[in-house]
């Protein structure tokens, strides 16, 4: 194999790994904040693509899809909390596993009932549309934008956890919500914000991801899986882990399938029992308690 | 645990509705009563949009009947087998042993068809199957019960091979999802492709439901193949030809396939990326007969403006050999010798040609296998028929009818 062979497949896992890590990045944070196993993370990302849908339908610009899709992801985020979520916080985990898990279905169903059971796909927007030579072949130039948008998203991220008082006041939550309140900060209010910022997270990826892959209403709880290897991976509640995580299960997938194509499925997990048994709490997580 | 007590209930229930439906069981059985025929297949989750496909298809011939056959009204009892083996299995159960269906149609996962075939077989239930290709059911797994009016995998696949050596290029890149029918419907295409002077320059199965497609075509391009011959359905399909098109490939490797690829399930959401894609198929709604148009009109009519796929296809025939069988033996269902008999001479012109089944195998004989280009039509993105296989039918390699 070529040298430009490798770097061309090193490009796909990184291409794969940024979205996934655009995918599992609300995961973690609500996982690590509000300490819910949020598995209707998925359908945020199909809503997402299904809200990208409408807006292009409606406007034909792909960018303006990218900034209403997670707005109004973000809301049904911020109702869903407030409505059910928020008085299960008490309760055992298995009570917020099973709610969230049910509204897989009902969001299933929604956008079953508006918008059918067809399979649709968002078209690259018309700036990304064509593709540029890398390594000796045509790579699509919307992969390029997601890596650079996907890093971007990162860096933004990271400024905004480490960097502002916002920040300072998620982290606390993350480490004690209740000595954090004691502090007198509203972290009733600061769950909502943080359960509404990681479903627009949500949204936001799925209508990156359109252009990629295609939507139809079951892809809420097929992407499920990936996105809870990374947040395994990487650790809970740690961006940094989210990071990494997902740009190791990237590549993993990507050689897996390069070098074993038939078996490529076992790769990732693979990775995941390995780095489960070295390091129980992820690659960046905060110790077991 | 929670299983066996699932079980147990369901056999009490399916006991207790026995002991309490007595009177009427019997009655439904007699020559009036309702015409039940059984539907399984998936109406939820990834292939919903098939079973939807195949039921309307059934539905337009009902409707057409005036819901009744030989004097019976048809009920059509709709059961999700959400592709799920266990589930397609225990809802054949029921439709055989509490509904008592008269005849059974579906499904469309091969799995589901491989495992009702023997309660199937050995209940004497009369299944008519809608979709599922796996060939062992028109082989060694062949059934005097059990006929099949979509296809076998080996169907579309096994005249592509040589087609595609001498009309594409003998050096071709293969491809399908990891599972038995993947395997089935490359293995027919080798059938004819390597003794046609073909080479396989490569041969992958990525997984079932994959969504990222970039290191195999990566790989695609490295190998130097000149043409790709590949089997992907539903999402599968979609990202498969878009991610195609969008990693430059399309100019440079012709992509060829079995129609699965670029039927109008997944056509729509592959636009543009699709066009030039040349796959096989028995059907195509661009075909040019008047059994087609009436089919393809009265569809667009009762469906909203759908276009009837392969799939409607599929239960339009489906639909049409039960009302033909039926009337032939003036809706006696008892008799099921006689209907078996009924089936087998039963010949209509269909829209994918003049349709009969295979008296050795139970498996439809395609009129032809179309050879389609995806092309700008009226109306959108279509199937273009360019070339035809006529008469086409599978092997039945070990399948000893009448057994």
């Amino acid at each position: 194999m070529l040298l430009s062979d490798l770097l061309a497949q090193a490009l796909n896992g990184l291409s794969y790994g940024v979205l996934l890590f655009l995918l599992s990045v609300g995961l973690t944070l609500i996982f690590g904040m509000l300490d819910v196993v949020n598995l209707a993370h998925g359908s945020f990302y199909m809503l997402g693509a299904y809200a990208g849908l409408a807006t292009i339908a409606a406007s034909g610009n792909f960018w303006l899809a990218l900034l209403i899709a997670p707005l109004v992801v973000g809301l049904i985020g911020a109702v869903m909390e407030r409505a059910v979520l928020r008085p299960l916080y008490r309760r055992p985990t298995l009570d917020q596993v099973l709610l969230t898990f049910g509204f897989i279905y009902v969001f299933e169903d929604v956008v079953k009932w508006i918008w059918g059971g067809t399979i649709r796909s968002i078209p690259p927007p018309d700036l990304f549309a064509g593709s540029v030579r890398v390594f000796g072949g045509a790579f699509p130039s919307y992969r390029l934008f997601v890596i650079v948008f996907g890093l971007a998203m990162a860096v933004l991220l990271w400024l905004l956890i480490e960097r502002t008082r916002l920040g300072a006041i998620i982290r606390a939550g993350v480490y004690d919500a209740e000595m954090t309140a004691g502090m007198g900060i509203n972290i009733r209010l600061v769950f909502t914000g943080v359960f509404a910022f990681g479903a627009a997270l949500g949204g936001l990826s799925g209508v990156i991801a359109g252009p990629i892959q295609s939507a139809q209403p079951p892809m809420g709880a097929t992407i499920l899986v990936p996105a809870l290897i990374v947040v395994v991976v990487g650790g809970l509640g740690s961006l940094k882990g989210s990071l990494i995580g997902s740009l190791l299960i990237g590549q993993a997938e990507v050689w897996g399938k390069v070098w074993l194509p038939n078996v490529s499925m076992a790769m990732i997990y693979v990775v995941m029992a390995a780095v489960v048994l070295l390091r129980p709490q992820g690659l960046f997580g905060r110790p077991l308690r | 645990m929670p299983l066996s007590r699932r079980t147990f209930l369901a056999g009490a229930s399916a006991a207790a509705a026995g002991v309490a439906a007595g009177p009427w069981v019997l009655r439904s059985h007699a020559q009036g009563g309702p015409l039940k025929i059984g539907l399984v297949l998936p109406y939820s989750g990834v292939y919903q949009v098939l079973g939807e496909s195949i039921t309307q298809g059934m539905e337009l011939v009902f409707a057409r009947e005036g819901g009744k056959i030989a004097g019976r009204d048809v009920v059509m009892i709709k059961e999700d087998d959400e592709m799920q083996p266990p589930v397609g299995i225990r809802k054949t159960e029921k439709l055989i042993e509490s509904d008592k269906v008269d005849i059974l149609t579906g499904p469309v996962h091969s799995g589901i068809l491989m495992g009702m075939r023997d309660k199937v077989h050995n209940s004497k239930t009369i299944l008519i199957v809608s979709n599922a290709g796996a060939d062992a059911i028109a082989r060694e797994r062949c059934s005097k019960w059990i006929f099949r009016t979509s296809f076998s995998n080996w169907q579309p696949n096994q005249p592509m091979g040589g087609w595609v050596a001498k009309n594409v290029s003998k050096e071709v890149f293969i491809s399908a999802p990891n599972y038995q029918a993947g395997k089935d419907q490359l293995n027919a295409f080798k059938e004819t492709f390597v003794p046609a002077g073909g080479k396989l320059v490569g041969e992958e199965y990525p997984k079932l439901g994959e969504t990222d497609y970039a290191p195999l075509l990566t790989k695609i391009r490295q190998s130097g193949a000149k043409a790709v011959y590949a089997f992907f359905s539903g999402t599968d399909a979609v990202n498969f030809v878009k991610q195609y098109d969008q990693f430059g490939l399309k100019g440079q490797v012709r992509l060829t396939g079995a129609g699965f690829l670029t039927e109008p399930d997944v056509l729509p959401a592959q636009g543009k990326a699709a066009l030039g894609v040349v796959t096989g198929h028995f059907y195509t709604p661009q075909l040019d007969n008047p059994v087609n148009k009436k089919f393809v009109a009265d569809f667009k009519a009762k469906f909203g403006g759908k276009t009837p796929d392969g799939f409607a296809c599929q239960g339009y025939d489906t639909a049409e050999v039960i009302v033909r069988a039926l009337k032939a033996v003036s809706g006696n269902t008892q008799d099921k010798e006689k209907l078996v008999a009924a089936l087998e001479k039963v010949e209509f012109d269909s829209p994918r040609g003049h349709f009969r089944f295979d008296p050795k195998t139970h498996n439809v004989i395609q009129p032809f296998i179309y050879v389609r280009e995806v092309k700008e039509v009226a109306g959108g993105l279509d199937n273009v028929p360019i070339d035809k296989i006529a008469n086409v039918a599978d092997p039945g390699t070990g399948c000893t009818l009448p057994a």
